[in-house]
């Protein structure tokens, strides 16, 4: 069915032009042309150049000739919202996607709203709106023609890019009425297509910034380029828990290529820190030269003594409500940490949610099972380490580089400037990776005093070494599962007790809550100062895991089908489900397992080949695994082939959708195998890809499949979705080729090993 | 400080540098090459890759002083036109998530391809292992190897 949309409900400056876009004149903004040498512009190329560009609302201008380009909101770092949000506005503006080009938006949360990459929320939250702004920018041109015309706007009908008064025949181009049509009022209310009616959406469209991205060209944050740009480099503690006591910058100052080395403090003394304030290192010692290697040179002969700091507390703004955030003082260790986690599994936890009479449900079961399984602190390791460009005047300051929430960030670098935030002017680069890291973007700030001190523009570049040892991590946690069985080994009752350093990654209404009539859910958490933050798909990537691989031996020790098993318990959960507040939609998860089921040619054995499976709902979207293992020649195992089934709704641009979630897969097959952050005093054990082990071309899934159930409910999320489920299908493939369950992430530590 | 000639993509470059300097930064600090990619600066992520000779490289571990009259191709360098048959292939099978580590990526697939025109999967991942993409491109790089490698 088509909707009717009224505009006024979506915000309605986004439908007005932006006046920080030149609109209309004469506009030369493209952005891969001036990237372009002038031998590298084909003639076509030029062609299409349209010689003048009116703009039809914020997100849209046409050129007199009908290309258009469009503006995507929201920060890019290979979710591919470049491509698909584009995609979106087009379909509505009823334009052939060749004639389509792409610019990131400026940021301006009063224009574009929620500018924020995370929690899979893009086209989420975008679906509505940005067919809304193609739809209105539609209107306004048929309105246009239809004055033109002197015909009723109910005559013309649109197709790609093209006008057509129906009884007469005569056709117009966008471009040739894209003039009058900036003179047209915006509309109150626009019809939206339905599923039916899409031609460019669910229709796969390769990467718009794929050709820049192949021929090298700049657009990362690292790579951004400014006339008397200087490089700078910050020195931070070297482990969590000390602060900066002292420094000699004598030897480094002296230094070839160096122009100055200082110290900032990070937040202005009267800031409220907000929740994505994140920072372990406030104060900083920077270096700032000429170049790169000068400056990371010089940054080696710094001279600085570093003290322990004891407890302190700050306050912390989440939305308008106050807390305190407690920092601990101590030098941590991953050894006290797994001690700190045993001991605090022992205890009772807090209780979040508790069904039926799960006490008396295990004193009664024929058969119960325990077990206790373990996630290391992770780091997100973008390939584009931590970096910002800034330059700061007394007039206002101009920053660029790669974050994925402007928003949360302009407040704090509007205050540590000391200037209004309508001084703040940020640019979003393409970025190299995010997986949540970006969010907290106090590098931008640094990248802001650093400027403002030596009154010049600078670029600041974290080192891979910096990058890793001064993160945002990933969260240590651990997890208790109990189950009870009666004695026809139906599931009775059902217990998680989970917490973390220093959070609990607890979900308590997710399932399998909802499918078991005695439930029990309980979390407890354990203070530290190593600072911790979102990471793809964040808590879900710890209990999707464990959750799916307790199941599976719930499933055994019952004598059930791994997936017959889960179905059974959806079953219930959809027809006699209880409790109130489950947070899934139980016949949505068991499409997925039915779709992966089918797909996967389940049950079917083949020799040498040792099968698992999860499933998992978050972020509104469901998704399920089969994973393959098999021995290689040298024993070891590896994943062979991995089988996806997703339920994410309309597919708005499905190769690159399959695309996300086979770096999902191969992610989250790379952090259960591998990944691993360690402390000692403090430090990090790890600080480059020499001793962090990423997964590597030979240990990828050779052949990953990716399917989606298809139905036409409103589009979630996919970036992070994948992720979670696949440390339970690999911990259950891994167990039928080990003959034994692995309960510690990552897997390589378990002993014996299991990869030689 | 001294001062190089160097000869990359074609082209001669004059450059002062200290000796020391690896090619990574000479590239995208001293010539604004910053299709080369700094992500480890120890030979560990391949994010840097450049052909040395017809030879994939790692730039950051490659001091400027020890390059001479060695000819150096960089990503920009490989066509003319981006329309090397890796990077039609890489545009076919639309690899990259993020991007970032694809120049390199593709300057080793290139490099393997000009020694091994038709190369084995094993033989691949052997020859890819020390590129890392964290977004998890891997089965899309060696489908798009094989695809450039069958269309050569």
């Amino acid at each position: 069915m088509s909707q009717q949309k009224n505009i006024n409900t979506l915000g309605r400056r986004a439908f007005l032009r932006n006046s920080s876009l030149a609109g209309g004149g004469l506009i030369l903004g493209f952005s891969w042309l001036n990237s372009c040498k002038p031998k590298q512009v084909t003639e076509a190329a030029v062609m299409e150049m349209p010689e003048e560009w009116f703009e039809i609302n914020a997100y849209l201008k046409i050129g007199e000739n009908g290309v258009a380009t469009i503006y995507c909101p929201n920060p890019e770092f290979g979710q591919g919202v470049m491509t698909s949000m584009p995609m979106l506005v087009a379909e509505e503006l009823d334009i052939a996607w060749e004639k389509v080009m792409v610019e990131m938006a400026p940021y301006d949360a009063d224009i574009y709203g929620r500018q924020f990459t995370g929690g899979s929320q893009g086209i989420r939250t975008r679906w509505e709106g940005l067919r809304t702004v193609g739809a209105s920018a539609k209107q306004m041109l048929k309105e246009a023609a239809a004055t033109q015309w002197g015909v009723p706007v109910s005559e013309i009908s649109t197709a790609d890019g093209v006008l057509t008064h129906d009884p007469t025949g005569n056709t117009l181009g966008y471009g040739e009425v894209a003039a009058a049509a900036m003179d047209v009022a915006v509309p109150e209310e626009v019809t939206l297509k339905s599923p039916k009616e899409f031609k460019i959406i669910s229709n796969s469209k390769k990467n718009v910034e794929g050709k820049k991205i192949v021929t090298g060209k700049p657009m990362f944050g690292v790579d951004y380029q400014y006339e008397g740009a200087l490089v700078a480099m910050a020195a931070h503690p070297p482990a969590f828990g000390l602060k900066l006591k002292s420094f000699d910058a004598t030897q480094a100052k002296s230094m070839p290529g160096i122009v100055d080395v200082f110290q900032i403090k990070t937040y202005a003394e009267d800031y409220q820190r907000n929740f994505f304030d994140t920072n372990a290192f406030t104060e900083l010692v920077v270096v700032v030269g000429k170049s790169t290697w000068e400056v990371m040179n010089a940054k080696k002969k710094l001279d600085v003594q570093w003290e322990p700091f004891s407890d302190y507390e700050y306050t912390v703004d989440r939305f308008g409500n106050k807390s305190q955030v407690k920092v601990p003082g101590g030098l941590e260790s991953t050894d006290a940490h797994h001690a700190k986690m045993e001991e605090m599994a022992a205890k009772p936890g807090q209780v979040v949610r508790k069904d039926g009479d799960p006490e008396s449900a295990f004193k009664n079961a024929a058969k119960v099972i325990e077990r206790s399984y373990t996630c290391p602190f992770l780091a997100h390791n973008c390939m584009e380490p931590m970096n910002f460009f800034a330059h700061v005047t007394d007039d206002g300051a101009k920053l660029a580089g790669p974050l994925q929430a402007p928003l949360l960030i302009e407040g704090a670098i509007a205050a540590s400037l000391g200037l209004p935030p309508e001084k703040v002017d940020i640019e979003m680069t393409r970025m190299g990776g995010g997986f949540g890291r970006r969010a907290y973007s106090h590098y931008a700030i640094e990248a802001g005093l650093i400027s403002k001190k030596v009154k010049a523009p600078v670029k600041l570049v974290y080192s891979r070494e910096d990058d890793m040892t001064f993160g945002i991590y990933r969260p240590s946690y651990q997890a208790t599962y109990r189950a009870a069985l009666d004695e026809n080994n139906n599931l009775v009752a059902f217990h998680v007790k989970a917490g973390g350093i220093p959070e609990t990654p607890i979900f308590a209404d997710r399932f399998p809550a909802g499918a078991v009539d005695n439930y029990m859910a309980e979390q407890w958490e354990h203070n530290s100062n190593i600072t911790i933050g979102a990471f793809r798909a964040p808590r879900s990537n710890f209990m999707a895991g464990v959750e799916q691989a307790f199941l599976d031996e719930v499933a055994e020790l019952a004598g059930k089908d791994p997936i017959s098993f889960r179905l059974e318990l959806l079953d219930k959960a959809m027809t006699n489900p209880v409790g109130e507040n489950n947070d899934y939609e139980a016949d949505r998860l068991a499409g997925v397992l039915e779709l992966v089921r089918d797909k996967s040619d389940w049950g079917t054995e083949k020799q040498g080949v040792f099968r698992g499976v999860a499933a998992y709902f978050c972020h509104n979207t469901y998704a399920a695994h089969v994973i393959d293992v098999v021995k290689g020649n040298d024993g070891n195992p590896r994943v062979e082939n991995a089988v996806c089934a997703m339920d994410c709704g309309i597919v708005v641009n499905p190769d690159a959708a399959a695309n996300m979630c086979e770096g999902g897969i191969v992610d989250g097959v790379g952090n259960a195998m591998y990944g691993g952050l360690t402390f000692r005093d403090g430090a990090t054990q790890q600080d480059n890809f020499d001793k962090y082990r990423i997964i590597r071309h030979s240990e990828a899934p050779k052949n990953i499949e990716v399917h989606f159930v298809q139905n036409e409910i409103d589009p979630t999320g996919l970036g992070e979705p994948p992720f979670p489920p696949v440390m339970g299908a690999l911990a259950n493939a891994l167990y039928k080729a080990e003959g034994r369950r692995l309960y510690n992430q990552p897997f390589i530590a378990d002993k014996p090993p299991i990869v030689g | 400080m001294a001062k190089y000639t160097l000869n990359i993509n074609g082209e001669n470059h004059e450059v002062e540098a200290d000796p020391s300097t690896p090619m990574l930064w000479v590239l995208r600090d001293h010539l604004n090459l910053v299709g080369t990619k700094y992500g480890c600066g120890i030979a560990q992520c391949g994010a840097c890759t450049i052909h040395l000779e017809g030879t994939a490289t790692r730039a950051c571990m490659l001091t400027v002083a020890s390059v001479g009259n060695q000819q150096i191709t960089t990503i920009e360098g490989l066509s003319e036109e981006g329309d090397h048959p890796v990077q039609k292939a890489w545009l076919e099978v639309d690899v990259p998530q993020c991007g970032y580590c694809q120049a390199g990526q593709i300057m080793t697939a290139a490099a393997l391809l000009d020694k091994n025109p038709n190369p084995t999967d094993n033989e691949i991942e052997m020859a890819m292992n020390g590129n890392i993409c964290r977004c998890g491109t891997y089965t899309r790089i060696k489908k798009a190897v094989k695809l450039a490698a069958s269309s050569k």
